[in-house]
């Protein structure tokens, strides 16, 4: 496996773990809550319509021209990269609040039992999960679709992505409690960093640049990168911190 | 709004996010990266110095509007 690959199936990975973890605790909530077989009738649902949306774009992506699919999809990875992780940032410097998947948890269970119960097949319950598999997925999908393409290795994301969602379900249906522990805003800023690197090292590739040391110039970008943004924290948490919690500049004379 | 525009919103929240600014100067940058590939100076720079400056300058813009 090369480094580029390594990078596809690392971020991929972390991708579609975070997205997991987020997407079970709803299921969970209203599974636990209402009714589990309609919830997982829903997933089932939303991950055909996912595999179905990625069997049908991926050999139609990977059929452009290179270049075309360099720029186009090195330009779209670093718009979405930079989302992740200018709000990972934002969260790590305490700007923007951290998603909790127990309170999240809490909010969809009380709203399943606060919509009333039906007999039978559970509407409810399959609409809920159909909706956050598919939305919290769709991220993925896009994430497999791009990072896939591009490298010619559909099969290898779509596998990561797959090992990812296996393994938080059966972490999460182990415990029957939504995955609080998983440290998401750490995932969120490697998944942001690995896709900025990538979106930057094929966006220009594509335009018509020529990387000092090819592929190795990706050793040099993503460490960067990393650098940049724990530095760019730890300056909003300096700005952002109160006055009268800064030192005191040392004052002379009378 | 119709379900198209509900669709076309969707597709513009689901890609450029909340500071559609990164989005317009990531293309601009590429665009940039183009026209000094078509020169005699390396292009690969590009790039890279934009996505510093576009980033420290969205997470300005946000820290500064969540202080107020």
């Amino acid at each position: 496996m090369s480094g580029a690959e390594l990078g596809l199936a690392v971020s991929v990975f972390l991708a579609c773990a975070v997205e997991a973890v987020e997407a079970l605790t709803i299921v969970l909530a209203v599974g636990t809550t209402r009714s589990m077989s309609s919830a997982l009738c829903g997933v089932g649902a939303a991950a055909a319509g996912l595999a179905a949306l990625v069997g049908a774009l991926g050999p139609a992506l990977t059929s452009l021209p290179i270049d075309v699919l360099r720029v186009g999809v090195g330009g779209l990875l670093l718009v979405f990269g930079l989302q992740w992780l200018r709000k990972a940032i934002l969260r790590a410097a305490g700007l923007r609040a951290l998603h909790d998947e127990q309170a999240a948890f809490a909010h969809e269970a009380e709203a399943a039992r606060a919509a009333g119960r039906a007999a039978g097949f559970d509407g409810y319950s399959f609409s809920v999960a159909f909706k956050g598999v598919l939305l919290e997925g769709l991220e993925v999908a896009f994430i497999v679709l791009t990072f896939g393409a591009n490298q010619h290795r559909i099969g290898l994301a779509a596998l990561a992505a797959a090992v990812a969602v296996a393994l938080v379900v059966a972490a999460g249906f182990a415990i029957r409690a939504p995955l609080a522990r998983v440290p998401e805003n750490t995932m969120k800023f490697a998944v942001g960093v690995m896709l900025s690197s990538f979106g930057t090292f094929w966006g220009a590739e594509g335009a018509g640049a020529s990387w000092p040391g090819n592929d190795a110039a990706l050793l040099v970008i993503i460490p960067a990168l990393v650098a940049i943004s724990l530095a760019l924290v730890a300056l909003i948490r300096r700005a952002s911190a109160p006055r009268a919690s800064r030192p005191r500049p040392a004052v002379s004379g009378p | 709004m119709t379900s198209v525009g509900r669709v076309l919103r969707g597709v513009w929240d689901f890609v450029v996010g909340d500071d559609w600014l990164v989005a317009l100067g990531v293309a601009v940058a590429i665009a940039a990266t183009a026209l000094v590939a078509t020169s005699t100076v390396p292009a690969w720079w590009v790039l890279p110095v934009a996505v510093v400056g576009l980033l420290a300058d969205s997470l300005r813009r946000a820290a500064r509007g969540s202080r107020r």
